[in-house]
């Protein structure tokens, strides 16, 4: 009996030996496969991040970036008693607010119609893919030709249609101009919030409705009181992902309204100061200040998200 | 029979719908085909229809830059920046999906945050970077920036992929003393195909399309990508901007994309949820 029952052992002892042996060479296999990786993130990413906060502290200048003087917290005084840079500030969460807000509704309503089970569904999302692939630049400069005041198709439209009695400059107005932006990114990436609000209705548990429509229960009663509250988790990080895209928003500005002060936004800003100014200090300090502020939405969507960082 | 009646309304509400939501998506782009179509004056007048369709702005954008160069720098780019990323990729996804290791979630929270980067946070820092290596105004230095995007955004997705490959399958691999990089080429590389052509069409969406490096890296107009000589098509003056041009690379650069995007559109939604929702 005791020799029946210390086999086993003796026989698992060089297995178990050989499996960590084998879990250990993985381990190590691992790393290797990592290592090219971690070097191209850390010379792309890591080095040009600590390089340009190092910059905000200095007054470096674009042409002359290896010789500077430390000027320590003054670059971050001037953003600070900077009325356009608040500006810039400002317009970025309005934007990013006011564009999210919309697009959210919007795909919402998309994402229902798509999830309909009725033929056409299948049209609509090829349709709904085009503003998507479409480069912001080239999106940016279609809406700019459909809103210049003089010849544009959406000027023509609204006179036609009598909602107003004469063109608009949507552009060069100061009011108007910043809608203009988020209309193009409406337009733009609808579509993609349509898309991750699909999948996430596309999960939910179909007995729910089908007990809903035994019981008879209004549709209407039917979204706000199941589908809403069990697509939420997904909603909220579409929402928070779009936020993240939002507030870095370049591209159409720059085509739309250029660096114009009054829809300038953080990255318009920032790439001003540093390019066209030169002022590698104050544009570095201007990107670490933007840096800060997506950073603190990054750890919100992870911790919001409950990102899945196991296996499964 | 009312219920059959408010069955027809419902449904023809779901039409309408539909085409509100089709005609918004489509027309902008609609817009642009026919404006890039037509010709002199024609341009400043509202016909839905191109009364001639003429090409001669299409001959022009070429004819005025070098837009043919614009087109082969953003394609050598896209190109070299996706088969960088997918290269690296591959062999980290596997390490960062399928083995267990200390510190594996703390990689995977820095993947992800460093795909969430704003590029203007490291502009000036990457400015150097490039200068430094000599790659100012060259295709290369674009190549070695655009990877702070793809490469975060190629192994997130990947890594997704990689867990869901069948653990039998490697085990089964491991009995016959496979090596982990015989598992991951011999084994799980053709069954991850599908992913691979999904995740690099798009990162190569995003190479494609990106502006802000390509604006401040490139200094001459031969060195540009397309988005950036889209972007600063200039007319005869500042007010005269030469809108057929526009229009016209405009269309000439959306069209392959669009034809990819819809041949691959069940992927691509499903690459795009795997990029955001899973995680």
């Amino acid at each position: 009996m005791a020799l029946a029952s210390s086999s086993p052992t003796v026989g698992a002892a060089p297995a178990v030996h050989r499996a960590s042996q084998l879990t250990r060479g993985r381990v190590r296999a691992a790393w290797v496969f990592l290592a090219p990786t971690l070097i191209v993130l850390l010379l792309v990413a890591g080095w040009p991040l600590l390089r340009t906060i190092f910059f905000g502290f200095t007054s470096a200048r674009l042409s002359t970036m290896d010789s500077y003087d430390f000027v320590w917290l003054d670059n971050y005084y001037y953003l600070l008693i900077d009325p356009a840079w608040w500006r810039a500030v400002w317009n970025t969460f309005f934007f990013a607010v006011i564009s999210v807000s919309i697009e959210t509704l919007l795909g919402l309503m998309v994402a229902l119609v798509m999830n309909a089970n009725l033929p056409g569904r299948g049209l609509i999302r090829a349709a709904v893919l085009i503003p998507w692939a479409i480069p912001t630049i080239v999106s940016a400069q279609m809406w700019n030709w459909m809103y210049n005041d003089i010849y544009g198709v959406l000027n023509k439209l609204l006179m036609m249609v009598g909602f107003i009695s004469q063109p608009i400059a949507w552009t060069a107005d100061p009011n108007l101009s910043i809608w203009a932006i988020i209309i193009v990114d409406v337009w733009k990436t609808t579509p993609f919030m349509a898309l991750l609000i699909l999948a996430g209705l596309q999960m939910l548990p179909q007995e729910c409705y089908e007990a809903a429509r035994v019981d008879g229960i209004h549709p209407v009663k039917v979204f706000f009181k199941v589908t809403l509250p069990l697509i939420r988790p997904a909603l909220m990080v579409a929402v928070i992902f779009r936020l993240l895209d939002a507030l870095r928003i370049f591209d159409a500005i720059y085509v739309l309204t250029g660096n114009n002060e009054n829809t300038m936004s953080m990255s318009i800003f920032a790439r001003q100061q540093l390019v066209d100014f030169q002022d590698v200090g104050i544009g570095s300090a201007a990107s670490t200040l933007l840096f800060l502020f997506i950073a603190l939405f990054t750890v919100l969507y992870i911790t919001v998200g409950r990102v899945n960082l196991s296996e499964r | 029979m009312s219920l059959r009646a408010r069955k027809y309304a419902s449904r023809a509400a779901f039409y309408v719908l539909v085409a509100i939501i089709i005609a918004y998506t489509v027309f902008p782009f609609y817009w642009a085909i026919v404006s890039s179509l037509k010709g002199g004056t024609e341009l400043f007048r509202t016909d839905f229809l191109p009364p001639d369709p003429k090409w001669g702005n299409y001959t022009s954008i070429f004819l005025e830059q070098p837009f043919e160069r614009n087109i082969l720098n953003s394609v050598i780019v896209a190109v070299s920046v996706v088969i960088i990323s997918l290269g690296l990729s591959v062999t980290a996804s596997y390490a960062l999906g399928r083995v267990h290791f200390r510190g594996r979630s703390l990689l995977l929270l820095t993947v992800l945050g460093v795909s969430m980067f704003p590029q203007v946070a490291v502009l000036s820092g990457m400015f150097e970077l490039v200068r430094w290596l000599g790659l100012y105004n060259r295709l290369p230095g674009l190549m070695l920036s655009y990877m702070i995007f793809t490469l975060p955004f190629t192994i997130w997705v990947l890594t997704t992929f990689m867990r869901e490959m069948p653990r039998e399958l490697e085990e089964a691999a491991m009995m016959d003393g496979a090596t982990p990089l015989q598992i991951i080429y011999k084994v799980f590389l053709p069954l991850l195909t599908p992913a691979l052509a999904t995740t690099g069409l798009l990162a190569f969406i995003a190479a494609w399309n990106e502006f802000l490096f390509a604006l401040t890296f490139m200094l001459s107009n031969e060195m540009r990508t397309v988005p950036v000589a889209i972007a600063l098509i200039s007319g005869a003056s500042q007010y005269e901007l030469p809108w057929g041009n526009i229009m016209a690379a405009s269309v000439i650069v959306t069209l392959p994309l669009i034809a990819l995007v819809l041949i691959f559109q069940r992927r691509i939604v499903s690459g795009l949820t795997a990029g955001a929702v899973k995680g």
